[in-house]
């Protein structure tokens, strides 16, 4: 996940690529990297997400409790030494269960986003360059999509579909695509009227070399920004299903999940075991968004 | 506001703008970088002072320190500015914002981007009273004023429009009518004209001219090109490195230049209807150093063919040279003599080869919300192996379709033929073989737009020779070291990207694309345009050097008549998608002309001062989904005659051998009015039966 927030290298397809190119190259993205780290926001976001991956790689190895194991301790126990975040209904450790709760997410939000960016940079490119009839009928398409509410979609198709992690990768990143679809497609509107585009047909070469070779290297900017910015979205959307109970099922520590079983104990005084895990989503979403800020005003400088 | 500054020595406050010995940096990631060091120059009231000078010499820079109109990380290091008398870097943002209400004004260069697109013209002018203080109804009476004062012929019907109903010349007026609401004691014009038809340029140039005779305003003005400069100024100063290395009387600094940097600039411009054949154009060596960089005590110095050991440790003070505030910043003004032009080529004038490419009757026509647009009509035209045949015409008279017809990227009308040798071209490049492809090739006017940005300059140049060659491995290598070779260009040079190259560098990379596949024909729009004069004078060369070593064909489109004078062999004249006249170069330049260019060729502001006669178009060019009756530059013409020209068009017909023209006046007529015009130095206009019989056909209303 940290390659998604670092620039990606530019894919050069350069028969001829010397080894000054090479230098040149990765001095630009050094020089990227330099600028990024030097801003406050993105150092904050960059430690909260890997924070996150080390709890989601290690994950029970480095809880203080058994984050599924239940029973033997008493249930809505309130923070303390012992219990930092308190249990839960059950008796588990919030802590340990916040902790590894974040594993599940971080495969699938990242996963949802790539799929919608990939699918929706490639109507992009086709929408934008060939204009006319094949533009006219994916945009209706997309404006379809777009019009329909991401989360009553989504709710509809796992309902339908049956809830697992691959579909909900599955149904989050296609209803995202028509999103990245108009963004990457207004790049490439900029971008073919550019000359380089008029000498690259000048000298016959065909409309999939033009986009793949020609255009896409120029529009992979917009495209990093807004697979960043999906992945915000995702964490968000993904953690609403499963408040939603279609996403992902007990006894999972899922966020979403955990804040949708405690939400109403919350009347009773429990506070604990909603509050930790949606500060969780919070943070995390918060995080990756000061990334892609960080990132999209260093891409514009 | 004066009161509230201490009273000034009275020698000050005769300038209306005094700036003195101004240093400026411009603070980037934290390091001060320099751009102006130590300018000194004052303007009296009534006086117009232009600044010249490369990009990247400061020139714009101390115009808005002028104004204080500064971005953020400006920081003024040493010197004042006084406008009348006050010091513009001491005020506080109030006395600033009364300052730029009473006492100076600015135009911009892009009068579309200086008006607000969602109000009206006649309100935004009226607002510029409004804030002096008059009532509504007040302000509109003087907007109107206003209006009519910047000569727009029909001020009430232009108060009612949007900026983009209106062309870019009246964009422009409406601007400086704006500036001079206030009266201001100093106008700034950066590059004013510089978007603007050669033939729209004349009028506004002649606008201000007149303007600023009337209200003894002081002028600066920021152009560059020289020919504006020459038109408008009474002195000038030339700028390098954020240095005013010579200054003096305009005529003077442009006649008898007295510093290698301003000789260098303008012998490098094609001038005095020089020609390829001539000699090359001379080239200053070396480049415009980095904004920023440290430099020798000289400025120049890095570049200069005169430099000795004291330039490099003594920074150069202005010398006065015969008084009347004429200097130099030159050690070696004693030297000059010993700078010499470019020697004379030998045998360099083209042959005419075999015919190459030939349009019979094409036309274009365009499909715009169920209209038709025309954007070329019949168009007859040949061009012979070797040759250079020159395009001219305002924007908007199809110059540019008809390069992109020739080349396929758009198809023409059926009916209309392209042969290229003994065969038929495809109506689209894609439908044309690969050898078809490779005999044209075309030269962006922009070399930033022109090079894929993502691409380094080798796979750019790689990618062109094995499309259109079908080289392969080493061959292609060998044939990219070639190319580069021919247009100088460094292995360094091919493993940068666009953006780490220079604009000269960037056209020489685009250049060398177009050969390639060693092409018949190389189409060049406006290859220079985007170029600093020095930079230009190298490419022409390289062109040209190109050009006598294949063979090659080349049609350049040019508004610049001195860079087509110089590398065309014919020059073909087009208006509203007609040609009006075709003909060698030599014989179109020296008349007898059809009178579209007639006007073309007297509209340009020229460095050696104004030619005999002036001409002035009226109006603007119609629009080509109306366009007018008969001959369809009628309603312009100043030779129109009434009762023929508005009801025949006139053909296309041979005057003298090679020379064709569409007009109904005889060639002999032609040439004993223009002769006439010459002699008598007048200022001829379109009459006002034209403009009546444009009224009355309905087509003189710009789009």
């Amino acid at each position: 996940m940290v390659d998604s927030i670092a620039p990606a290298p530019l894919p050069t397809p350069a028969p001829t690529t010397g080894t000054a190119t090479m230098s040149e190259r990765s001095r630009a993205r050094r020089e990227m990297l330099l600028v990024l780290v030097k801003r406050p926001a993105f150092i904050i976001g960059l430690i909260v997400i890997l924070g996150w991956i080390v709890c989601a790689v290690l994950g029970d190895k480095i809880t203080p409790y058994d984050p599924f194991n239940a029973f033997f301790l008493p249930g809505h126990q309130p923070p303390s030494a012992q219990h930092l975040f308190g249990t839960d209904r059950l008796g588990r450790d919030v802590l340990s269960r916040v902790m590894v709760g974040s594993r599940d997410v971080l495969v699938v939000a990242p996963l949802a986003a790539l799929l919608g960016v990939g699918v929706g940079t490639l109507l992009g490119l086709v929408m934008g360059y060939y204009r006319g009839i094949v533009d006219d009928i994916l945009s209706r398409v997309v404006e379809a999509f777009l019009a329909l509410p991401v989360i009553l979609v989504a709710l509809l198709t796992l309902v339908v579909l049956g809830s697992s992690s691959i579909v909900v990768v599955f149904v989050v990143g296609l209803l995202f695509a028509p999103i990245v679809a108009r963004t990457v497609r207004s790049a490439v509107l900029s971008e073919r009227q550019l000359d380089y585009v008029t000498a690259a047909k000048l000298r016959g070469e065909t409309g999939l070399f033009i986009l793949s070779q020609e255009i896409f290297p120029n529009v992979l900017g917009p495209t990093v920004v807004e697979l960043t910015v999906r992945f915000g979205y995702a964490i968000f959307t993904v953690a609403t299903l499963s408040f939603l109970g279609v996403g992902l099922q007990p006894p999972s520590p899922d966020w979403g999940l955990s804040v949708s079983q405690e939400y109403a104990n919350m009347i009773a005084g429990v506070w604990w075991p909603t509050l930790f895990p949606a500060l969780a989503i919070a943070s995390t979403v918060i995080a990756v968004n000061l990334n892609a800020d960080s990132l999209q005003s260093v891409l514009n400088e | 506001m004066t009161s509230t500054l201490a009273p000034q020595p009275e020698t000050e406050l005769k300038a209306a703008l005094r700036v003195e010995d101004l240093s400026l940096s411009y603070v980037v990631r934290g390091i001060p970088r320099p751009v102006l060091r130590g300018v000194s120059f004052e303007i009296r009231p009534g006086e117009s002072y232009g600044l010249v000078g490369e990009s990247g010499c400061g020139k714009s820079t101390t115009a808005y320190a002028a104004v204080r109109y500064l971005p953020r990380n400006a920081v003024i290091t040493a010197g004042r500015i006084l406008v009348s008398g006050d010091d513009v870097t001491k005020m506080n943002d109030e006395q600033v914002r009364q300052f730029r209400m009473r006492h100076v004004s600015m135009v911009y260069q892009d009068p579309g981007a200086a008006l607000n697109p969602t109000t009206k013209v006649g309100p935004q002018v009226a607002e510029a009273f409004t804030i002096l203080g008059q009532t509504k109804r007040d302000a509109e009476a003087s907007a109107i004023k206003a209006l009519q004062r910047v000569q727009i012929a029909d001020p009430e019907r232009v108060y009612q429009r949007y900026p983009y109903q209106l062309s870019g010349g009246m964009q422009q007026r409406a601007v400086i009518a704006m500036a001079l609401a206030s009266d201001p004691k100093l106008l700034v014009l950066d590059e004013p004209t510089t978007g603007l038809d050669a033939t729209v340029e004349a009028s506004v140039l002649d606008l201000v001219r007149s303007l600023q005779a009337e209200t003894n305003a002081a002028v600066l003005l920021i152009a560059h090109n020289l020919g504006v400069i020459r038109t408008i100024c009474d002195r000038v100063g030339v700028m390098y490195a954020g240095k005013i290395v010579e200054e003096g009387d305009a005529a003077a600094v442009f006649e008898r230049p007295q510093h290698p940097y301003t000789l260098g600039l303008l012998r490098s411009l094609p001038r005095r209807g020089i020609r390829k054949s001539q000699r090359p154009l001379a080239t200053i060596p070396g480049s415009l150093p980095q904004i920023g960089a440290d430099l020798p005590a000289c400025v120049f110095v890095d570049r200069c063919p005169l430099a000795t050991e004291i330039c490099h440790t003594v920074d150069p003070p202005p010398i006065d040279l015969l008084g009347g505030g004429r200097t130099s910043r030159c050690h070696h003004i004693d030297r000059m003599g010993e700078l010499r032009e470019p020697p004379a080529a030998v045998g360099q004038e083209t042959a005419h080869g075999e015919l190459a490419l030939s349009l019979s009757n094409v036309s274009k026509t365009f499909h715009q919300s169920g209209h038709d647009v025309p954007a070329l009509v019949g168009v007859d035209l040949t061009l012979f192996d070797g040759e250079t045949l020159g395009l001219v015409g305002e924007s908007g008279s199809g110059k540019s379709t008809l390069a992109k017809t020739i080349l396929g990227i758009e198809s023409p009308d059926a009916g209309g033929e392209l042969e290229l040798d003994d065969h038929r071209l495809g109506a689209r490049s894609m439908q044309r073989p690969t050898a078809d492809k490779r005999s044209i090739q075309m030269v962006f006017q922009n070399p930033e737009s022109a090079l894929n940005r993502g691409w380094t300059a080798r796979h750019i140049l790689a990618r062109s020779v094995s499309k259109l060659t079908g080289l392969k491995g080493k061959a292609v290598n060998a044939r990219v070291d070639k190319l580069a070779a021919d247009l100088r260009l460094t292995q360094r040079h091919l493993d940068l990207k666009p953006r780490q190259l220079s604009g000269g560098l960037k056209q020489r990379v685009a250049i060398a694309r177009a050969f390639a596949g060693d092409p018949r024909i190389v189409v060049a729009d406006e290859p220079t345009s985007a170029l600093d004069v020095s930079v230009q004078a190298a490419i022409l060369n390289l062109l040209s050097e190109l050009q006598v070593e294949n063979k090659t064909s080349y049609l350049l489109i040019s508004h610049d008549l001195g860079v087509v004078r110089y590398l065309a062999d014919r020059i073909a004249v087009m208006y509203l998608g007609r040609i009006m006249e075709v003909g060698e170069s030599e014989n179109v330049f020296r008349g007898p002309n059809h009178p579209y260019t007639e006007a073309l060729l007297s509209a340009i502001p020229n460095v050696d001062g104004e030619p005999e006669a002036r001409i002035r178009l009226e109006g603007e060019i119609p629009s080509p989904a109306n366009p007018p009756s008969g001959c369809v530059f009628h309603t312009r013409c100043h030779r129109f005659i009434k009762g023929l020209c508005e009801v025949v068009e006139p053909p296309l017909i041979e005057v003298e051998p090679g020379h064709l023209m569409k007009c109904h006046i005889p060639v002999e007529e032609l040439r004993r009015l223009q002769a006439k015009a010459r002699q008598e130095d007048v200022v001829l206009t379109t009459p006002p039966e034209a403009i009546e019989a444009a009224a009355a056909a309905g087509s003189d209303a710009p789009a």
